[in-house]
């Protein structure tokens, strides 16, 4: 019975790790890009929500709805100025430059915040609560709620991307940027809104890790960058049903991990990663191995 | 018409001159043999707190350099080089309990890096450039949490070097480790260059130009990157020795920190990414930013980070590349440099 509370607890982690990894997903499905800074971002955004709160004592289930479009329009601004600056130098600039903002904003954070955890909304009974199944298996509210977020996250922009009409527009200009610039379309602008989508995404993982457990600088990069590439390893490359996927594998994988050697679970995470690069590079869902 | 071409060709010979400098750099050689000199009799005259900050800089220039070897001249952007330091930290550590000293230890731990460089390499190798960084990234922290799990070499707490040489005074020891230093700093840079003037430098300037006809044209791209990781986590694996010795304590967490990938690639995009100079000027930067802001805790971090992306999308070059173009001056000349006629006035620069 402890061994199926791991499995459920590992699927429900497993939707904040897929939260984690859809921002990163996107970015490098749309403009070529893996921001090294992702992790630290939603921090900043789980440090943006803690100073919302105290400002405006929005209730934390709701800052959301101030966090998010300042952070979308944080990315749509890095994106059109550092990040856009950096494409158009090389791929080694844009891996440099995230590098750097990824240190930068580490550290000034560290500055700013100390080494501080902090952590959003104890006290909250949908927060705290939970629902009991059996006498082991006990299921948090505030697990389930972010699960469901990042179905609906993840459902919502493949349903966005492959139906609506920007969404074609998101395609076309990944697909072929100058093609689409010959079609009329400024490409600066729609990596812009793309920047602004994965960083919307990045804020709603960075408060829900900030509820789900405790934040501080150096969080971005030991744990949500790594898992959230962890997960799209796993999954595949350029895939959201897959990044789902594997966020699901990687989350189990740690449960199971820590239900065997407490200490063990991030080692067991990282197993399951490496198994998936040596025994199906491609992922999990993609059939062909992608450049 | 091949024969024409070809006559064409031996004429032409006849009218060019390649060397590999605009200048005579012979001087260079005599040049840094002087320094090393210079270097080498520093202890004599130095007081213990400089020797320190000297092995200091011995670690982020050997470091530095090996970054460079990756990404400026392989396209491996490595975010995980900390897996090497610490590797070659606990290597010296095993060496050490099982009563190695710790001076002997120090190139065996480096061999070993680059032993344990092979199966790490095929591992990440399956990515290309930025998933590649993140999983060299990944690989690094496994290792540390692997190492964290042996309590007989300190587990997640580290543990002090036990047998430490029972030299006759601290400053004789101070004085033996800034040698090594300063040994392990001479012999990264000049295998480095030896290695970028041969064959493997032609190779990954072929690689770097264009991969795909590099790669059709029978250039064997796999076992060059390869070549390159397995040198650099010497490299990184020799520094990650000298740090054990110069402390002498490992601690996971310091020494696996991805703090030392990000001042090796701080250091050589400030110095200038893809020359041998670069990384010499850049961890003098870091050297002296470092030594300025240090009683502002991280702001040095900071400020490198800062001064690094504006480096990166302003002077592409680095420092190294704004001297180079205006003093046409290359100290360790790697590339060639074609002259049109015999006692030719300008040179003609080659295609970057």
């Amino acid at each position: 019975m402890a061994w199926v509370n791991a499995i459920i607890q590992g699927v429900l982690t497993g939707g904040l790790y897929a939260l984690f990894a859809c921002g990163l997903s996107l970015m490098f499905g749309v403009m070529k890009v893996v921001n090294l800074a992702h992790g630290d971002l939603a921090v900043v955004g789980g440090y943006v929500a803690l100073g919302v709160i105290a400002v405006t004592h929005v209730p934390v289930l709701l800052s959301f709805l101030i966090v998010v479009p300042a952070m979308a329009l944080l990315g749509y601004l890095l994106q059109r100025t550092v990040i856009q600056a950096a494409l158009n130098r090389s791929v080694l600039t844009t891996l440099l430059v995230t590098f750097g903002l990824s240190v930068v904003i580490e550290n000034a954070l560290l500055q700013w915040k100390h080494a501080d955890s902090h952590s959003l909304g104890t006290g909250n009974a949908i927060i705290t609560g939970s629902f009991q199944i059996s006498s082991q298996i006990q299921i948090g509210y505030l697990p389930l709620l972010i699960f469901a977020v990042a179905v609906v996250v993840l459902l919502g922009l493949q349903y966005f991307l492959s139906l609506s009409k920007y969404g074609r527009l998101i395609r076309a200009v990944a697909d072929d940027r100058e093609a689409a610039q010959l079609s009329g379309v400024d490409y600066r602008h729609v990596f812009g809104i793309a920047a602004a989508i994965a960083f919307g995404t990045v804020a709603l993982a960075g408060i829900a890790y900030g509820m789900y457990s405790q934040f501080a600088p150096t969080t971005g990069t030991d744990t949500i960058l790594l898992f959230a590439f962890a997960a799209v390893v796993i999954g595949g490359l350029g895939s959201l049903w897959g990044t789902l996927l594997g966020g699901v594998v990687l989350g189990v994988a740690q449960q199971i991990g820590a239900q065997i050697n407490n200490s063990d679970q991030l080692l067991a995470g990282y197993v399951v990663f490496l198994a998936v690069l040596v025994l199906r590079p491609q992922g999990l869902t993609t059939r062909r191995a992608q450049s | 018409m091949s024969s024409v071409s070809e006559t064409t060709v031996r004429s032409e010979k006849k009218d060019l001159r390649v060397t590999r400098s605009r200048r005579n750099v012979a001087w260079t050689g005599v040049g840094a043999l002087v320094i090393v000199a210079v270097f080498a009799y520093f202890p004599y005259i130095c007081g213990s707190g400089t020797l320190a900050l000297m092995v200091q800089g011995f670690i982020v220039l050997t470091l530095a350099s090996m970054w460079n070897l990756l990404a400026g001249y392989a396209g491996l952007v490595s975010v995980g080089q900390q897996a090497f330091v610490g590797l070659g930290a606990y290597f010296v550590l095993l060496l050490n309990i099982h009563y190695v000293s710790m001076f002997t230890a120090l190139p065996i731990a480096a061999i070993g890096c680059g032993v344990a460089a092979v199966p790490l390499w095929w591992l990440v190798s399956r990515l290309r450039s930025g998933y590649f960084a993140i999983a060299t990234w990944v690989l690094a922290t496994t290792v540390m949490l692997i190492i964290e799990k042996f309590p007989s070499l300190g587990g997640g707490t580290g543990m002090s070097l036990p047998h430490t040489p029972n030299l006759s005074s601290t400053a004789l020891l101070e004085a033996d480790t800034y040698w090594i230093g300063l040994a392990v700093t001479v012999v990264a840079l000049g295998t480095v260059y030896v290695l970028l003037r041969g064959r493997l430098g032609l190779t990954l300037t072929a690689i770097r130009d264009d991969e795909v006809a590099a790669r059709s044209s029978g250039v064997r791209v796999g076992i060059s990157r390869m070549l390159v990781f397995v040198i650099a986590g010497i490299g990184c694996g020799a520094a990650g020795a000298l740090l054990a010795v110069s402390q002498p304590f490992v601690q996971p967490g310091p020494v696996f920190s991805v703090q030392w990938t990000a001042v090796m690639a701080f250091a050589v995009v400030i110095g200038g990414i893809g020359t041998i100079e670069g990384p010499l000027l850049g961890t003098a930067v870091y050297m002296v930013l470092q030594q300025e802001l240090q009683s502002y805790n991280v702001w040095y971090l900071i400020v490198l980070g800062l001064v690094a992306m504006i480096v990166v999308l302003v002077a592409r070059r680095g420092l190294w590349g704004l001297a180079d173009d205006y003093l046409h001056v290359r100290l360790f000349p790697v590339g060639y440099w074609l002259w049109p006629g015999p006692g030719g006035s300008r040179g003609v620069a080659p295609p970057r």
